[in-house]
């Protein structure tokens, strides 16, 4: 095998070994340690314990290889690709792998690190190490055996080889290499010589997925356990005044009814009679903040927008001047609705809490901080509390929140029963953490028909952009550059949404762009072309993305969907974007049938360095771009009197298999270290479809959802 | 409470519930078929679909108490070992991302072909528009449709 990289870095600080008493031996890692780069070893080694690691590689006498897999499922593929890249160092086929959700022993895994586009970028190092570290130990085991040097000896498909063609299985060599000393220094793989990496490798969890086998919390069951449907203030600003549980008292199967925080829980033997029992209690709320609408936010975020109060995130040149000699002055203001997350496996938790122990077992993808919250909560110590997860039936960012876990354990805490909270969509769907209703307005100075300046403002529901956003393109291609950003503080709560922030400001950004463009009668493809070759060779390290990688993926999707050549009928559209370390470029094909615009497919172009495994890498592209068209088509999420006007899927639309165009996916073959998936082609695809539906119909949108302004009520794909 | 003899998958069973209570809650909660799912409790994902004698029906719209002597079948019953040919197709393409939705495309699926062996991308589009998948594996689910039906031909 050849090799390069050599890293030298201590190993031993997160991974130890041991001899199984079965046969076979076990890896310990750190897997959360491994995945920061600024995490310091431990000073003294003999201090570790098992219970410090919680990631792990059991190699069986008969060589089979279990990887025991601490990162939430939440449908990225983590699951899969991550133990991809132990394999790959490690040397064995990918058939004598087995995958299994690092949850079982609570105690080994009670440190876990979140699922999200990060993964697998910072993965990408320590995974392989520590794939190349047990190969490694396995190797010098053999060459002990044969009295060679280890450096004569190779690896393939799960077999030590000597020069003299002798050959020992992993399995043969499991008992001496686990007392042997974990190496200082490895070799790690050339890409060229990766045999799994790259590799079409099918979901680990499908044949059960197929066969409907128990993997998700709401399956999640124990002896003694209760199910716990909740009431909560319908409307945010409102408190609990009291309620009247005589009906809901009289269904059979109710077990106990309690009163916590706001809110109610009714506690019955099965879901189906908590929920009934829950839709028959009589509650009384009152007025405690304001009651806020839509219109409301409206106000209040134009009323930001075209005041002078901000936050500067970043300000390069002199904006202001640039505007003050401008020959033209572009400006449009670009609106946004909350979202929901709608996981399709609504919110749902279990917790048991005793004396002894605090027990979580559910669909979460912060088991750390959510074991923390709770044990401040509880005011308990978090050594007491363990978090056991399951598969997730989505997440798109509401799994980060341990809302329901805390609801959970309050119950069980308050009743001293096993509890599983289950939600209702309706649950689901009005206590949720939403996207925050935002508005830009973009600016841009034109002078001598050249953008001169460019100016972002932002008003968003309580919280802004992130500090890396104001780093993105255009920065760096525009000398006068500024954005801006200002919030306002409302009782409706919000958070991350899938790709936060980016998946509506690609929007507004990217038909700003295309309609710049048109203003200065220029060809949009090569005035974007034109204003990265500009950031090329900055020096300027705040600068986010790659001039040239994102120049790259919008000349590959212009050729790949023949922009600028298209059949008669059919208009298209263009966006390019970075973000999650990932750069995307999209062309969207719209045809007008009866008047309405259906957007056909759409040709995705995306630079995520190499492609760890291209049949996951492809679904989540997929995923990405239809739930950014869907959202930008459809997402309709309006409060009034501070209640979601829609509570389920017959008001509430998702996009569903007829209205999906087809999504064709082509990924820039390179050697740089993968980045993120599971958000970055969402982005750019609402401002894709509006730049077609622009070119199809002469009409520009600024608002979202597209249907209200096209005013039609769904237009099929 | 009424006791409801009915039949799952080929086998009687018999459940104590109240009239009023839909078929998914039964067969997940008292027959611990978990593969079924609830999704929206009102008939608009089809995520909680089962074979109502051969034809696909959403069981959380259908009370145990008229179920009587029809035949459910479930994800879990519609072939011994995952080897139905719409169960092999979804394995072909890959089409799972989270995966929750997925029986209920599968059994929405495997009725529709059944009536129907040689859909056009339209008639697939059609019978497949209540089946929700938020992780949108929609262009997947089409081909699989297609692959199955191309096999069972
Ligand atoms: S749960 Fe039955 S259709 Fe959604
Ligand atoms: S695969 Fe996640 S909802 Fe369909």
């Amino acid at each position: 095998m050849e090799s390069n990289n050599k890293l030298v870095f201590s190993r031993r600080s997160f991974i130890r070994t041991s001899a199984l008493a079965g046969g076979g031996v076990l890896i310990g890692f750190n897997l959360f340690q491994a995945c920061k780069p600024e995490a310091k070893p431990p000073v003294d080694i003999s201090q570790l314990n098992f219970n410090d690691f919680n990631a792990f590689i059991k190699i069986a006498d008969n060589g089979m290889v279990t990887i025991f897999s601490p990162n939430p499922e939440i449908g990225q593929g983590v699951k899969t690709s991550m133990p991809m890249l132990i394999a790959e160092e490690l040397d064995v086929p990918w058939d004598h792998v087995h995958v299994v959700q690092g949850a079982l022993d609570t105690k080994n895994f009670t440190r876990q690190v979140a699922g999200g586009s990060q993964s697998i970028r910072q993965g990408w190092e320590p995974l392989r190490q520590t794939g190349a570290t047990a190969r490694q130990m396995l190797v010098n085991a053999a060459a002990n055996k044969w009295g060679v040097d280890p450096k004569d000896c190779s690896t393939k498909e799960g077999y030590v080889f000597n020069s003299s063609g002798d050959k020992l299985g992993y399995g043969e060599l499991v008992k001496e290499a686990s007392v042997l000393e974990v190496p200082e220094e490895v070799s790690l793989k050339k890409p060229e010589n990766f045999t799994i990496i790259g590799q079409d490798v099918p979901n680990v969890d499908l044949d059960k997925i197929i066969t409907g086998q128990p993997l998700f919390g709401l399956d999640y069951k124990e002896d003694g356990m209760w199910v716990a449907s909740v009431l909560r203030a319908p409307s945010f600003g409102l408190v609990l005044d009291g309620y009247d549980d005589t009906e809901a008292k009289k269904v059979n199967g109710v077990e106990q009814i309690i009163e916590f925080k706001n809110r109610i829980a009714v506690l019955a033997k099965d879901t189906w009679t908590a929920m009934k029992a829950k839709s028959l209690l009589k509650a009384n709320w009152k007025e405690d903040t304001t009651l806020e609408s839509t219109e409301y936010h409206d106000e209040k975020l134009l009323n930001l927008l075209n005041g002078k109060e901000f936050n500067t995130m970043r300000s390069d040149g002199d904006v202001e001047k640039a505007f003050a000699q401008a020959d033209q002055i572009v400006e449009r203001v670009y609106e946004s609705p909350f979202l929901p997350h709608n996981c399709m496996e609504p919110m749902n938790f279990f917790a048991d809490v005793t004396d002894q122990k605090v027990r979580l077992v559910g669909p979460i993808q912060t088991p750390e901080g959510t074991a923390r919250q709770v044990a401040t909560l509880l005011e308990r110590d978090v050594e007491d509390v363990s978090v056991e997860m399951t598969r997730m039936g989505g997440g798109f960012g509401r799994r980060l929140y341990g809302d329901f876990a805390q609801e959970a354990a309050l119950i069980s805490n308050l009743t001293k029963k096993p509890v599983k909270v289950v939600y209702t969509r309706e649950d689901d769907m009005t206590a949720g953490i939403y996207r925050p209703a935002i508005k830009y307005k973009s600016a841009a100075s034109i002078k001598d028909g050249e953008i001169t300046g460019y100016h972002l403002k932002e008003a968003s529901v309580n919280s802004n952009m992130y500090g890396l956003i104001p780093n993105f393109f255009p920065a760096g291609a525009i000398e006068n550059y500024r954005v801006d950003v200002a919030k306002y503080n409302s009782n409706i709560t919000t958070g991350a949404w899938r790709a936060p922030y980016t998946n509506f400001l690609s929007f507004a950004e990217q038909s700003f762009f295309d309609e710049l463009a048109e203003i200065l009668n220029k060809d949009s493809i090569q005035m974007r072309l034109d204003l990265l070759e500009k950031v090329k060779g900055t020096e300027d390290e705040r600068i986010q993305y790659s001039p040239e990688r994102l120049q790259n993926v919008i000349k590959e999707a212009v050729a790949k969907s023949g922009y600028g050549n298209a059949a008669e009928g059919v208009y298209q559209g263009f966006s390019a974007y970075y973000c999650h370390n990932t750069h995307v470029a999209e062309v969207a094909d719209v045809v007008m049938e009866n008047d309405v615009p259906i957007v056909k497919k759409v040709t995705c172009i995306v630079d995520c360095g190499i492609v760890v495994n291209p049949l996951g890498a492809k679904n989540q592209v997929e995923g990405g771009v239809i739930d950014g068209i869907g959202h930008a088509m459809y997402g309709n999420f309006i409060f009034s009197d501070g209640a979601p006007k829609d509570k389920n899927f017959d008001t509430y639309h998702l996009i569903r298999i007829n209205e999906t165009p087809v999504v064709e996916t082509h990924f820039i073959q390179n050697d740089y270290a993968p980045t993120g998936l599971g958000e970055p082609t969402l982005p750019p695809a609402g401002a894709a479809v509006a730049n077609a539906i622009k070119a199809a119909t002469g009409k520009r949108l600024y608002k979202q959802p597209f249907v209200n302004e096209l005013k039609v009520k769904a237009p099929l794909g | 409470m009424p006791v409801y003899s009915i039949k799952i998958n080929g086998e009687s069973h018999s459940v104590e519930a109240d009239p009023d209570t839909p078929l998914l809650w039964v067969l997940r909660d008292h027959l611990n078929l978990v593969g079924t799912k609830f999704g929206c409790g009102m008939g608009q994902c089809g995520a909680c679909t089962i074979h109502l004698d051969g034809s696909a029906t959403r069981s959380c719209l259908l009370k145990v108490s008229m179920v009587d002597t029809m035949e459910i079948t479930t994800i879990e019953g519609l072939s011994k070992d995952g080897t139905h040919p719409v169960q092999l197709a979804w394995k072909e393409i890959d089409v799972p991302q989270c995966g929750y939705c997925q029986a209920g495309q599968i059994m929405s699926a495997s009725a529709f072909l059944a009536q129907n062996s040689n859909p056009s991308k339209t008639d697939i589009r059609d019978a497949m528009s209540g089946n929700l998948c938020r992780c949108a594996s929609y262009n997947r689910i089409e081909k699989a449709i297609e692959t199955a039906a191309s096999k069972m031909s």
